[in-house]
């Protein structure tokens, strides 16, 4: 099992818009570079990607929820 | 009614800017703050602050009901908005005079006014201002391509609402003009909740010139004017005051026709009109009006002496202009660079860090308007404008020289800043003779210009 570590300080989403589901399920299977969310930092929205494969576990902080760089974002099993 | 209680509606450098002059003028200073701004600068100098949200601007710099109960309860009498966030906001403005409270701006009328791009090329027109050739009014998509047809291609579409260069559109020709208006029309009315339309004939490689301006709602002078020409996705890096590509006739008449439309509007405060200036042709053309305190204010303020951001204080408080037209005189040249926390080299993506040390730049001519401090954290969820680097120096080549110096003794370590881009344009030839337009920078950028420099800059 392993952490998704945000890369930057910002706030972090589950989904790409708020009409969309979140980027990952419960259960999905995450490949290497697989999308799990975005960090908005500055007005600025990047790609938080995975960096191991692995099935995900579930998001560790909330929707729309303020993040530290390194805070950690999602759990792979 | 003079100011006695100046509440500060907004936040980072421009926050820091306006406590400072309201403290030179006696006046009592409130700071608001988000919960992720309790360590920021401005709350530190003023006498006192307030929270006023959670951290998204929406829940805290542009929640109008939490501004005016915090105002109520620090017995503010006066509000001053910055730049950004509500500045230009009629519907904050009005809220504030309803409150009985000093709007430190112009009305929320004249706001209004003039932030419709539509009712500010009338008023422009009827001062006997140059605008650019377009339609009369607000359009739809049918009316655009008979318009497009008396103009002249090619043609800038753009949301009748619209701010910001959101929604703006170019058509060489009707084919373009018959795909390319549905789509602005589609995406006026998603961002702005009104789908009207507005087009003007497309002035390619224009330079950017605008005029700083005040007013005490009867009079109104000009503090001259800045070239802002030097702009990555429509954001201003770079500002000068004056603009060296003028004649002297030219920038009578410019200013001249600034004042004009300023007295029109019975302006209150400090604004600026900006222009696009065909410099083949030797013609400007008014675009908008900014009805507040601009980000590169400064350069003015260096050439000229004037301190606008107590001027518009004090003739929002009910002063008269406190000075002529003939008594603003302009000496020597000044140039702003603003220090984004983002980092050039990687398609300036926003870096914002913990600052580890700090060590400002110094000298005669040199300003350094910021809101750091060694240990901030540059808080992450708002704009990435950390502070301005500004020189004035007798001629234009000094101060290029001027700002080299500034940046190369300035450091800031723990987070990323755009100092090596502004190096990097300083050194370049084009920019020394001032030989570029609004859309000379990003093609530089993507030539590779600044990743050549960086063994030198980095």
């Amino acid at each position: 099992m392993s952490d998704i570590q945000s890369p930057l300080p910002g706030t972090f989403y589950h989904k790409p818009s708020p009409e969309e589901p979140p980027f990952k399920a419960p259960g999905d299977a995450v490949a290497i570079g697989d999308q799990i969310g975005l960090i908005e930092v500055m007005k600025t929205f990047i790609a938080v990607n995975a960096e191991v494969a692995g099935t995900f576990k579930g998001y560790s902080v909330e929707d729309a929820t303020p993040v530290t760089a390194g805070a950690v974002l999602a759990e792979l099993d | 009614m003079a100011i006695e209680r100046l509440f500060i509606a907004n936040r980072g450098e421009i926050a820091v800017r306006v406590v400072k002059a309201a403290k030179v003028l006696g006046i009592h200073t409130i700071q608001a703050h988000s919960e992720a701004d309790t360590e920021m600068l401005a709350v530190k100098l003023a006498d006192e602050a307030i929270c006023i949200g959670p951290a998204p601007s929406k829940d805290s710099y542009l929640n109008i009901p939490a501004i005016l109960e915090a105002a109520k309860t620090t017995r503010a009498d006066a509000i001053h908005p910055g730049y950004g966030f509500l500045s230009e906001s009629p519907a904050f403005a009005r809220a504030v005079e309803e409150a009985g409270l000093i709007f430190v701006g112009p009305s929320a009328d004249t706001i209004e006014r003039m932030g419709d791009k539509v009712a500010a090329r009338q008023a422009a027109e009827a001062a006997g201002v140059p605008v650019v050739p377009g339609s009369d009014g607000r359009i739809d998509v049918t009316e655009a391509l008979s318009v497009a047809e008396k103009i002249g291609y090619p043609v800038m579409i753009k949301a009748a609402a619209g701010g910001g260069g959101r929604g703006i559109r170019i058509a060489k020709d009707e084919a373009e003009l018959k795909t390319l208006a549905p789509q602005a029309k589609a995406e006026a009315e998603a961002a702005f909740g009104d789908g009207g339309l507005y087009i003007e004939r497309a002035i390619l490689s224009p330079r950017h010139i605008e005029v700083q301006i005040l007013g005490d709602g009867e009079n109104a002078v000009h503090c001259y004017e800045r070239e802002c020409s030097l702009q990555r996705r429509r954001q201003k890096v770079w500002e000068e005051a004056g603009a060296m590509c003028l004649d002297d006739a030219t920038r009578e008449s410019l200013c001249a026709s600034a004042v004009a439309l300023a007295k029109a509007v019975n302006y209150r405060g400090a604004g600026t009109l900006e222009y696009l200036y065909d410099e083949a042709a030797n013609e400007f053309y008014f675009i908008e009006m900014n009805t507040r305190i601009q980000v590169e204010h400064p350069v003015t303020e260096m050439v000229t002496g004037v301190d606008l951001v107590a001027e518009m204080i004090k003739v929002c408080g009910g002063a008269k202009l406190s000075m002529t037209q003939d008594e603003i005189q302009k000496t020597g040249h000044a140039i702003e660079v603003r220090l984004c926390a983002e980092d050039p080299y990687m398609n300036f993506m926003p870096w914002p860090g913990v600052v580890s040390t700090l060590k400002e730049p110094t000298g005669e001519g040199v300003r350094f308007d910021h809101f750091l401090s060694e240990g901030y954290q540059i808080p992450p969820f708002y704009d990435s404008l950390l502070g301005k680097v500004i020189v004035h120096a007798d001629t234009r080549d000094a101060a290029i020289d001027k700002l080299v110096n500034a940046l190369e003794e300035m450091e800031i370590g723990g987070t990323k800043t755009t100092a090596a881009l502004h190096l990097a344009l300083a050194s370049d030839a084009e920019v020394r003779a001032g030989a570029f337009h609004t859309q000379w920078l990003e093609p530089w950028l993507e030539d590779g210009n600044l990743s050549a420099t960086k063994g030198d800059a980095a």
